[in-house]
């Protein structure tokens, strides 16, 4: 999909193609997989669901529609209860699952895995396309895939989550590697067939069939604790032993988890390293967003520090932070967050018959869920550690150890200072010239962009007030407020109660973002939106600051569907004014639901501009630059 | 809020950098503050040399205009970049690298510039088209830097005008970026250049035609179009529509100052379109005949917004109230680099207005002689690219530029 690309750069006025036109037929080749997922595809709903599962661990998936979840569930539910199975998987039942019912799961793999692999790697794509019926061989893998996995995933689906985009970014780029990528595919896909059917074969001799939607994952557990225990004697080949990376992958949640769904966040449960207590009454709206008890982590953590030794110290200290919430924002959790990997890529040493590429990306994929398990990754984060593992990905093969160590930590400290120091500067050096004398500017929240035009603009000597509106709980405004009354900015303080009666002598509304997503939503601090309204119904101009590295190609309508909740005690209590804490031993009432949210969605009519590192932008043009760039800069 | 306005602050510092006119009235007013101070008896240096030229063009003659002129033979003089009045008085650095050579951009765009029916950006990319062809420069590096130079020479000559600017930059990114270039021997990337640069000269060029061809879906027999301004392009159109055999009726707003609107009703009344002239303020009387507002645009901006005549704005506002169409016509070179997020977030470009009676020093007069039209109250975009929506323009403004 490049040639268009090129294409624009000669910018040859008359023939140019305008607005969002599909692209041309050729590019559409089998070997280039569709980059994102198309929904306008389904042929049978069975692929429909195959295709949902794969392409949407690319990332959380672009298009957010609400309660989709279980579907793999179902389908696992439909496909077993079905009194006469789908040809294909009798088919795979009876060539993979040759081996003895009382023989170890884990020797049973080979046979099975060889006997696919030898066939179906060349038609293999067809997974990701999904529409070309091949052989009834590769029919075996792309059914069967979905529901081996979800068996095999105890806390859902992470491990696919995980594991896909990496193998879809690199079959686009090279034949001969995506070649082999497919095989690897291909013979994951079968082992998980096998195990699936494996364990279906043992477990069904003795067990009666309760519920086809527990058992499966009951059956499993068993073989990937025994992969646990005899790492030694389990490891026999390249990639084939990968279980307890696996598992611990599989521990944390995936960031979209549905937490209303029980089943799920039990079994995420079970393997968590940071024991997060539920809080018991939440918001009914809200019930798919993990909501914790605060306060107890902390000490719990500390203690657990030395039974988690694959977790590198430093790793472990940021998480710590991002916990007890030393380090907020978004760049701050970020870089954080890459320095800490960084100390582990330092220390970090291959394992014998292991490669780097993919025993690292396994690593990383633990230390990202554990960060997880202490607060839930930000956009930019997410971002960040998704060109992280493609970078790892990307290595060449002929690097040694040293030299790929150190390259890695080269991208890491190149990310930072492109991404996000050099852009903050570009942002401030266009921002600025939108600051005249005598402007009245407001801001709400703490943005570190933001305090940097602020004071950028005032060392040039322009002459201008700020206003700083705060909210409760966490008032961050007063740092920031701090910081430029310290610098001789003259401020006035106010907050968001007050905004409507401010808004009249404001000349400019300057805001920070978390993410920018997609359709212009501006994904931020809660009390955002309402600034930003209000700011839009005094016709003040809007101004959001974001790097552009913290866009995503995500749409998403309301504030409901993604979200993070803090701690519902933060707004029940007023810390020092005992006198008002009216909802003192009210807290674990039934009928009392605290809702703390933490970001909300702006919509783009409400944003007159986006301030990022490429320029001034409408908000109706993020989507450019995340199609222009985000392949250039963050995932080649 | 009048003490917010940029224009009053640039004002204010215009006044204190000029050596303040020696004006006894203003000097008798404590307040209002003295911006009052500038009047019809110093209007010169003051004027955007963009409206000059369209002034000389559409044999607007105004009283301001004659003793401007006046003035300038007197002056003949002064230095000021901006005394357009005689273009030919070419700025210093405007040459090319070598100072043997006579040649100067900014006489070749002027002479450009004297065809009427050539635009102010084509004329500036026929003009560094020419510096290509003038160059003695041996090497690539050279070249670039001699175009780059005379590029910003010609933008400095008039600031005020958005589409010289956007047209030297899409020149300067049309010609050189070419990624072929590096592995030709310097003659025939030479020639290349000079080949794309004519390209780019003969695509502009024709734009207008091609604008002209696209609109004429949007013409339907039996409308009312509601034209604000003199727009080459807009006449283009409308004469296309008339080639063509359309009924349609013409509804011309006066355009004050420079009454501009007057010379399309003659264009037009030539083509035997039938023509109503309105004064600029019954806009909103008539607004409910209009079938469609189409206008020009001097401008168009990142954010798909126009800059144009005066006027454009309000009109886009009755017309959106009313839920009438506003389609404007412009041609892609005029798509500029800007932002601004409100009417006074832009150099102000001034003009003279003949109010026909004297004004007393005491009363400010308005002088901007543009707005900004945001892009909720326009519906389509005609231009050479096609038919756009007002976001798109950002779209292709970042993929020419990053």
């Amino acid at each position: 999909m490049d040639p268009r690309r090129t294409a624009r750069t000669v910018s040859d006025p008359k023939v140019r193609q305008v607005g969002f036109f599909t692209p041309a037929p050729p590019e559409r080749s089998i070997s280039d997989p569709p980059r994102f997922q198309d929904p306008i595809q389904p042929p049978s709903p069975s692929s429909t669901q195959v295709n949902d599962q794969s392409p949407s661990g690319n990332s959380l998936s672009p298009v957010m529609i609400p309660p989709a979840h279980h579907h793999s569930d179902n389908f696992l539910r439909t496909a077993l209860q079905a009194t006469s199975p789908p040809k294909a998987f009798s088919y795979s039942a009876k060539t993979v699952t040759i081996p003895p019912e009382n023989e170890d799961v884990a020797s049973s793999f080979s046979p099975g895995r060889k006997v696919v692999s030898a066939k179906s790697p060349s038609s293999f794509p067809g997974v990701k396309a999904s529409s070309v019926p091949a052989s009834e061989l590769t029919t075996v893998s792309v059914v069967n895939l979905p529901p081996g996995i979800s068996e095999k995933a105890g806390g859902a689906s992470v491990e696919v989550q995980n594991d896909r985009p990496v193998s879809a970014k690199t079959l686009k780029e090279k034949t001969s590697k995506a070649e082999r990528r497919a095989l690897q595919e291909a013979q994951r896909a079968a082992k998980a067939a096998a195990k699936a059917e494996g364990t279906k074969a043992s477990s069904a001799a003795s067990k009666v069939v309760t519920s086809a939607n527990t058992k499966p994952s009951k059956a499993t557990k068993p073989s990937s604790q025994k992969n646990d225990g005899s790492q030694v004697a389990a490891s026999e080949k390249k990639g084939g032993d990968r279980a307890p990376e696996k598992d611990r992958k599989k521990d944390a949640p995936h960031p979209r988890m549905q937490y209303d769904d029980k089943s799920r966040v039990e079994k995420a449960k079970k393997r968590a390293v940071v024991k997060q207590t539920e809080a018991r009454n939440r918001v009914e709206l809200f019930r798919h967003l993990p909501q914790y008890e605060h306060g107890t982590q902390l000490p719990d953590l500390e203690t657990k520090f030395f039974e988690l030794d694959p977790m590198h110290p430093a790793v472990y200290k940021v998480g710590l932070q991002y916990l007890s919430g030393d380090i907020r924002g978004g760049n701050a959790r970020c870089i954080a967050m890459f320095q800490a990997f960084k100390e582990a890529i330092k220390d970090y040493s291959t394992p014998p018959e292991k490669t780097l590429i993919r025993d690292l990306t396994a690593r990383i994929s633990s230390y990202v869920s554990f960060l997880i398990e202490c607060r839930p990754l930000s956009i930019s984060m997410g971002n960040a550690i998704k060109f992280l593992k493609n970078r790892i990905a990307k290595l060449p093969l002929a690097l040694s150890e040293s030299e790929a160590k150190s390259m890695l930590m080269l991208d890491i400290d190149r990310f930072i200072n492109e991404k996000i120091i050099l852009s903050e500067k570009v942002i401030v050096k266009h921002a600025v010239t939108k600051i005249r004398d005598g402007d009245v500017l407001l801001t709400y929240g703490a943005s570190s962009v933001v305090e940097m035009i602020l004071l950028h603009a005032h060392e040039l000597g322009k002459h201008f007030r700020v206003v700083v509106v705060d909210s409760r709980p966490k008032l961050e405004g007063q740092l920031l407020l701090r910081r430029l009354v310290r610098k001789g900015l003259s401020c006035t303080y106010t907050h968001v109660n007050a905004v409507s009666c401010i808004m009249q002598d404001v000349t400019r509304v300057f805001l920070g973002a978390s993410s920018v997503l997609s359709n212009g939503t501006v994904y931020s601090r809660v009390g955002t939106a309402c600034v930003a309204m209000v700011a839009h119904a005094f016709c003040v101009p809007v101004l959001v600051c974001c790097e552009a590295y913290k866009f995503h190609e995500r749409v998403q309508l309301d504030s409901i569907c993604f979200n993070e909740l803090g701690n519902p005690d933060a707004i029940s209590k007023v810390q020092g004014r005992e006198e008002i804490n009216y909802l003192d031993g009210f807290v674990n009432q039934e009928n009392l639901q605290l809702l703390n949210l933490i970001y909300d969605a702006t919509p783009s009519d409400y944003v007159s501009m986006v301030i990022t590192d490429y320029g001034m932008i409408p908000p109706t043009s993020v989507p450019v630059i995340v199609r222009e760039y985000r392949r250039d800069h963050l995932w080649s | 809020m009048w003490w917010r306005s940029a224009s009053f602050i640039l004002d204010r510092q215009q006044e204190q950098n000029t050596s303040y006119p020696p004006n006894p009235e203003s000097l008798l007013l404590s307040y209002p503050p003295p911006s009052m101070a500038d009047s019809l008896q110093n209007p010169k240096p003051d004027i955007s040399a963009y409206y000059q030229t369209r002034a000389a063009h559409h044999a607007v003659v105004t009283s301001d205009w004659l003793s401007q002129a006046q003035a300038a033979v007197s002056l003949q003089t002064n230095d000021d970049v901006s005394s357009g009045s005689d273009g030919r008085v070419a700025p210093t650095g405007g040459g090319t690298g070598g100072d043997n050579k006579t040649f100067s951009v900014i006489d070749e765009f002027n002479s450009w510039r004297k065809q009427p029916d050539l635009a102010e950006a084509v004329a500036a990319i026929r003009a560094l088209a020419a510096v290509i062809r003038a160059s003695q420069a041996t090497t690539m590096m050279e070249l670039e830097i001699e175009l780059k130079k005379a590029s910003d020479s010609l933008k400095a000559w008039d600031a005020t005008s958005i589409s010289l600017t956007a047209g030297c930059d899409l020149f300067m990114r049309y010609v050189t970026r070419t990624s072929a270039l590096e592995y030709e021997d310097f003659n025939s990337a030479r020639y290349r250049l000079i080949e794309r640069a004519e390209k780019f000269g003969e695509i502009s060029y024709k734009a207008r035609r091609i604008i002209a061809m696209l609109s004429q879906d949007f013409i339907f027999d039996g409308c009312t179009i509601l034209v604000h301004g003199f727009s080459r392009v807009v006449l283009e159109v409308l004469k296309t529509a008339a080639e063509n055999k359309k009924h349609f009726r013409v509804f011309c707003t006066e355009g004050r100052p420079d009454r501009t609107g007057l010379r399309l009703s003659n264009e037009l009344a030539k083509l035997d379109v039938p023509v109503k002239l309105l004064i600029d303020s019954a806009v909103a009387y008539t607004m409910d005949e209009v079938d469609m507002v189409l206008v020009g645009a001097d401008g168009v901006v990142e954010s798909g917004g126009i800059i144009n005549m005066m006027g454009t704005y309000q009109i886009a506002l009755v017309s959106h109230s009313m839920n009438k169409p506003v389609y404007v016509a412009a041609e892609s070179y005029k798509f500029a680099r800007l932002y601004p997020l409100d009417q006074k977030d832009m150099g102000p470009a001034l003009r003279t207005i003949d109010f026909g009676v004297p004004i007393p020093s005491k009363v400010e007069v308005e002088k901007s002689a543009r707005d900004y039209t945001p892009p909720q109250y326009l519906t389509l975009l005609f231009t050479d690219l096609g038919v756009l929506t007002p976001s798109v323009v950002s779209d292709e403004l970042i993929q020419l530029y990053l």
